[in-house]
């Protein structure tokens, strides 16, 4: 077994800028704002510190699509698929708590940022998701003739 | 391309082609059995009923510590120790359990936890018990943080790497070290929780 023999050589040693570890710190950022907010229901939360997490969080997903972009030689039909059916599922999750916010009469400003804060987190969850499951799948130019991704 | 077929067929008592073909990464006959679960919490949340929310969150509180501290604890030391054959097959098996279940009881414990806390007034900031749930949302913060950023994409890859023709076993073994020691860490909070959870219960 040589390295060049191998279809899949390579590919756990290719390296690619560090999207799943920034969208984990955007994560990370407003689940601390949302510690925030919670931690004052049911009065209304001072919203400097929540807001300006949200806004690094924000900064930094954007930071993710940018990189992701520039990305070359990158299963990203293997990335969509899995962001896809993660954004679903995430979003479901994010829907409910957005519910029990308003169930319990989160309203304006806060809501706003509470919405925000979870549109992150649906999406950040599946960009770290499908970035991981992407990085380790075959290239487009380690493939075989038809240029599909085995499954 | 000798060495190429060598290489799709696996040694002995690791699983076929056709078997990890055969892996779906999100089972389906599942499906049905979270959507009722999620049913049943927006349910509870939106009549705030107290017996359903304590219901959901001690039931899924209990389902959720108790797998964190037997899969980090338990399940990974044994695993750890099994041929790679074994392991495989382990794996290819557990791993899809894992995408439905974990989610499912965390999204159960949570969504059902922050509503009970708000209708006992726990979260009052007069309240003994609001000093104690901060804490609690401290450390479910970090255990998120380190869930659904490292354990489940890590859970995720495994299965896609595992359905590859030719899998390469470095990866599989480094995606589920990665997997076993955050459940490890995951279940040590877990710990945290049991006390804060039990401190609150009593006061």
């Amino acid at each position: 077994m040589t390295a060049t023999s191998h279809p899949l050589a390579g590919t756990s040693r290719r390296t690619y800028p560090p999207v799943a570890a920034i969208a984990t710190v955007a994560l990370g950022l407003v689940v601390i704002g949302g510690i925030v907010m919670a931690s004052y229901v049911p009065r209304q939360a001072p919203l400097a510190l929540p807001g300006a997490l949200l806004a690094v969080a924000g900064a930094l997903m954007l930071i993710c699509v940018l990189l992701l972009i520039q990305l070359q030689d990158f299963s990203f039909d293997r990335f969509f698929q899995v962001f896809g059916w993660a954004l679903l599922a995430y979003s479901i999750s994010a829907g409910m708590i957005e519910f029990a916010f308003v169930r319990d009469h989160t309203r304006g400003t806060s809501l706003l940022i509470v919405t925000m804060m979870l549109v992150i987190f649906a999406t950040s969850v599946p960009t770290t998701i499908a970035f991981t499951t992407a990085r380790y799948a075959t290239p487009p130019s380690e493939r075989d003739g038809q240029g599909k991704e085995p499954t | 391309m000798a060495q190429d077929i060598e290489l799709g067929a696996p040694p002995a008592g690791m699983p076929t082609y056709e078997e990890r073909q055969a892996i779906q990464i999100v089972p389906l006959r599942g499906l049905p059995i979270v959507a009722v679960v999620i049913a049943f919490v927006i349910m509870a949340i939106a009549t705030n009923w107290l017996w359903a929310l304590a219901f959901c969150h001690v039931v899924g509180g209990g389902l959720w510590t108790a797998l964190d501290l037997f899969v980090g604890l338990v399940i990974g030391p044994i695993l750890g120790r099994l041929p790679p054959s074994a392991r495989a097959q382990f794996t290819m098996r557990f791993m899809p359990k894992m995408v439905l279940i974990m989610p499912t009881v965390v999204v159960m414990t949570l969504a059902a936890g922050f509503q009970l806390a708000l209708r006992l007034g726990n979260l009052s900031s007069s309240s003994p018990n609001h000093i104690w749930l901060i804490c609690s949302f401290c450390v479910v913060g970090v255990m998120a943080v380190i869930a659904l950023g490292v354990l489940e994409p890590a859970n995720i890859a495994v299965l896609f790497e595992m359905k590859k023709p030719t899998p390469d076993p470095t990866i599989i073994e480094m995606l589920m070290k990665r997997f076993i020691y955050t459940a490890g860490i995951t279940g040590a909070m877990q710990v945290l929780t049991l006390i804060i959870m039990t401190r609150v219960s009593t006061q």
